[in-house]
């Protein structure tokens, strides 16, 4: 029987269309209401809600909590104090991408860590001799995602501790008198808060903010959207941008932290004495400029995308639904240089966009591709070229507020 | 002394949403533009006022569908903060309380219309690709400038012969359809798909939107296939509200403009357009400025284009007579509301989500004729046709948390009352329309904070369209395309070199649109290549 998250008993009841998915063993709406575009709107003109809790959460607590995660993450946890949270990767020895999560700097010797997949094993295995400990909190917790221009104004509303917080920071505070933490993050690019509550008062907490946010026009949103609103905000999402190196059966199906554009993790790495998991392979990989990929984005041309439904006597769809496989992307010599990750028409940059692996000599800002697209079950190929990512970024998202 | 130096290359009358796209491309195009507007904003029709503290209300226009695709891209719009929310839904309440509710899902629009009749639950997605087909095979028409039927230039006869290719193409289904929709009736249309009164009723509706016509008069066909040209991400006939208000949709044009270069001018009417030697030289100002360019534009109505800006004399006689006789006959009023809840329909009560999208008043074909009936005879409907929309509900910034906005339009209210005045009959018009809605939504007068009637008299005072037409100019089979404004003057110039035509009563037409502007704004970079 599949798992509920603690926030069902509200959720349950508000879905329209019946449509759920599972995700990581729980039932997770794919979306509210029959108007995707309504849902994804929420987020960047109103707010949205997101039930976000069956990710992995792990507490690590110890005096060397910080000495610990600094070996095992790839990106350079010292740097984040607490009050503080940090997105973050995690590497194998070979410099291969395992996961990536955000990790939250609650105390100083406590962080909470976000991950896809199960990780505790993976973590204990990694602890020597250093004072840590790491506990599986995944079912004490359950987190909401509000997103949107007025998530603050609803929230603002239940904690006026909140209203200081910048771009990943976080706090200890109550709503309605329950103990939550609250960190500006999300999953959409847009301004979000994340607010972890004990699953004993997810309900409670559901309540006052959909109260706080009726005003706003409040709307909670399901899988589909979030998709639509992380393929936006050039996020990258592992089974889609990249495998876990973890379960991957060769390095084909492996990805750098390079490759998948967190080289700016790295930036400060020479003044950075940390031994962490694939260093050595990672600077490798950077001196060498050995990677075989790079993602990037891709912009559709939007005339050659008309035109060829057109001359098949067809509309051109521009359906907003992430299309989250491989297309096969071409230089204009027809060689194949790469392909697709995700790829929709959004609906906000009235543009077909898509993120894509391509060689490298090919990742350069302006760069002309072709996109194969299935039409009538016979490939064609679309125009594109290669535009910088976050493909839409509000000032509103890190801005001091 | 005023001097006649030369500071802009282009000067166009009237920031309306057209003027401000035809200003932003020829800008674009690399020419020094100046924007000149008469009010103290820009935006024409399409602009949203604070009316009561708080409340942003869409004074005249109150949606967006139409407006052509390939000016969101050419203008960079979205970079500019273009956002067009869907409108997820319609409800059409019935005068026996029952509704029909349609969304935005195939299968679900299925069952709401089965609830009435099956076969027409059936024959809806009959209807709607017929109507799509059609739209196809307009929009490439819709899209360029129409050939001019009188010219013997070769390009012009090129251009006629690619159109008789372009419908020789299309099948004979469609192009029979086509006939049918731009010489015919829009209820003989409706009739041979469905049965069921409020599918009519609602259908119908967008037949009859800006227009002294019925359902059942001959050229509703036109007005129906032109409302369903709109679209929003590709789908015909879907329609979205922008981000602020179609106000918020003209600031987003302006900075547009701006970016490429255009200057735009507050609070200064143009008098008239400067002529010499058969020329257009510039614009006289209402304060006596005078202002020089060697192309000036008109946004406004062809009314005021030909007839006011210019002097009669200096034109072609039938083109004059053409212009006197080019019908404006304003039907259409706005009545919007400030409320401090939402309405509640009986049979759907509790239900919040119902609003996101139009109300439709107009139960049945019958009911609209019988507002229309009214009309013919020189006085407004007493129980009026009204497409209302509440505008919170999809962007909350409209308002003071909790509270909504309602944009009611409202047919048929003729600018030429037979035995009154719009002065006298504004408040008579805001009562109409009040229990109009009461009727079907019984709590509705007890939400009103605010109400805003605006007349075919105001729209015209206000905003300058002549009759408080919303079109620029009927929708008339005679004053389209070939004809629109005028024969031989379809293709944006004029009589007089260097002086052009922007406005929606240029092809394709009215609505938030932006095609005219474009269009013209071709035609005027062409000519100056070609000289």
């Amino acid at each position: 029987m599949v798992k509920t998250t603690p926030f069902y008993p509200r959720t349950g009841p508000l879905n329209q269309t019946m449509l759920w998915e599972h995700w990581a063993g729980y039932l997770v709406a794919q979306k509210y209401q029959y108007s995707d575009t309504f849902e994804y709107y929420a987020i960047r003109n109103s707010v949205g809600l997101f039930d976000t809790s069956p990710l992995f959460k792990y507490r690590v607590k110890g005096p060397d909590a910080t000495k610990f995660l600094s070996g095992v993450l790839a990106r350079d946890i010292r740097i984040c104090p607490p009050g503080h949270a940090q997105y973050t990767i995690w590497c194998n020895d070979k410099g291969w991408i395992l996961e990536d999560g955000v990790a939250l700097h609650i105390t100083e010797d406590e962080y909470w860590l976000t991950a896809a997949e199960p990780n505790l094993g993976y973590f204990s295995h990694l602890i020597g001799y250093d004072k840590v400990t790491i506990t599986d909190i995944s079912e004490e917790y359950g987190i909401l995602a509000l997103q949107g221009p007025h998530a603050l104004d609803v929230l603002g509303q239940l904690s006026e501790a909140v209203r200081k917080l910048k771009y990943f920071d976080l706090i200890r505070t109550k709503i309605a008198e329950k103990s939550v933490i609250v960190s500006r993050t999300g999953y959409t690019g847009d301004l979000g808060y994340e607010v972890w509550v004990g699953e004993e008062d997810a309900v409670t907490i559901w309540d006052a903010i959909m109260e706080a946010g009726d005003g706003y026009n409040i709307t909670p949103f399901g899988q589909k959207v979030l998709h639509m609103a992380r393929i936006d905000a050039g996020l990258a999402l592992i089974d889609i941008e990249y495998r876990t190196a973890r379960h991957a059966w060769t390095d084909e199906q492996r990805s750098s932290p390079i490759e998948l554009g967190f080289g700016w993790m790295f930036r400060k790495l020479k003044k950075d004495d940390r031994a962490f998991i694939g260093r050595q392979a990672i600077e490798k990989e950077i001196a060498e400029k050995s990677s075989r990929w790079k993602l990037v984005g891709l912009e559709v041309d939007w005339q050659s995308y008309e035109k060829m439904y057109n001359d098949l006597g067809m509309i051109a769809p521009k359906d907003h639904t992430p299309i989250e496989e491989a297309m096969s992307v071409y230089n204009d010599d027809r060689v194949w240089i790469g392909h697709t990750t995700s790829f929709m028409f959004s609906t906000i940059l009235k543009k077909h966009i898509a993120m894509a692996k391509v060689e490298p000599a090919m990742s350069a800002h302006g760069t002309e591709v072709l996109v194969e697209l299935i039409i009538n079950n016979r490939p064609r190929a679309v125009r594109a070229k290669v535009v910088k990512m976050p493909f839409f970024n509000p000032a509103r998202k890190t801005e001091h507020i | 002394m005023p001097t006649t130096e030369k500071k802009y290359d282009a000067l166009i009358i009237g920031g309306g949403h057209n003027g401000l796209v035809n200003g932003a491309y020829l800008a674009k195009g690399g020419l020094k533009t100046l924007i000149i507007e008469r009010r103290h904003l820009v935006g024409g029709a399409a602009i949203t006022e604070e009316l009561y503290p708080g409340f942003n209300f869409t004074t005249f226009s109150y949606a967006l569908s139409l407006l052509r695709p390939d000016i969101i891209q050419d203008l960079d719009l979205v970079k500019h903060g273009l956002m067009v929310l869907n409108m997820p839904s319609t409800l059409a309440p019935m005068e026996n309380g029952d509704h029909l509710y349609l969304g935005t899902d195939h299968h679900a629009n299925y069952h709401a219309i089965a609830r009435h009749s099956k076969k027409d639950a059936e024959a809806y997605d009959d209807y709607k690709t017929m109507v799509n087909k059609v739209c196809q095979a307009v929009k490439p028409l819709f899209d360029q400038i129409p050939p001019n039927l009188f010219s013997e230039e070769p390009e012009e006869v090129a251009r006629l012969a690619a159109v008789g290719s372009h419908l020789r193409g299309l099948e004979p289904k469609t192009l029979h359809m086509l006939t049918r929709f731009l010489t015919g009736s829009a209820a003989e249309i409706l009739d041979d798909y469905f049965e069921s009164d409020i599918i009519k009723g609602l259908f119908s509706s967008s037949s009859i939107i800006g227009s002294k016509v019925g359902p059942r008069s001959q050229g509703s066909g036109l007005v129906l296939l032109f409302h369903k040209m709109g679209e929003v991400d590709g789908a015909f006939g879907d329609w979205g509200f922008h981000k602020g208000g179609n106000g918020g949709f003209t600031q987003v044009l302006a900075r547009s403009a701006r970016s490429f270069g255009a200057e735009i001018t507050l609070n200064a009417g143009v008098s008239n357009v400067i002529t010499k030697n058969g020329e257009a030289i510039g614009v006289a100002l209402e304060n006596g400025d005078e202002i020089y360019a060697d192309i000036v534009v008109s946004a406004l109505d062809p009314r005021r284009t030909f007839l006011q800006l210019v002097e009669p004399r200096e034109l072609p006689t039938d083109l004059v007579d053409g212009i006197r006789n080019y019908k404006f006959q304003g039907v259409s009023a706005k009545v919007n509301f400030a409320l401090d809840d939402l309405p509640e329909y009986p049979a759907l009560p509790g239900r919040k989500d119902i609003y996101r999208g139009f109300l439709n008043i107009g139960p049945s074909i019958d009911y609209i004729e019988r507002a229309f009936d009214e009309a013919k005879y020189g006085d407004f409907s007493r129980r009026p046709y009204i497409d209302a929309c509440i505008q919170s509900t999809l962007d909350p910034d409209m308002t003071p948390p909790g509270k909504h906005v309602m944009s009611c339009f409202v047919q048929y209210c003729p600018y030429k009352l037979k035995d009154s005045t719009w002065d006298i009959e504004r408040d008579n018009l805001g009562d109409t329309v009040q229990k109009t809605m009461e009727s079907f939504f019984p709590n509705f007068s007890d939400l009103i904070l605010h109400r805003e009637v605006v007349t075919p008299l105001d729209i015209e005072r206000t905003v300058g369209l002549s009759e408080g037409n919303i079109f620029a100019g009927e929708f008339l089979a005679p004053q389209m395309y070939f004809f629109r404004p005028a024969p031989g003057w379809n293709q944006y110039r004029t009589p007089i070199k260097g002086y052009y035509q922007c406005g929606s009563g240029t092809h394709p037409g009215g609505c938030v649109i932006g095609g005219p502007g474009k269009l013209a704004s071709q035609q005027i970079l062409g000519d100056l290549k070609r000289e």
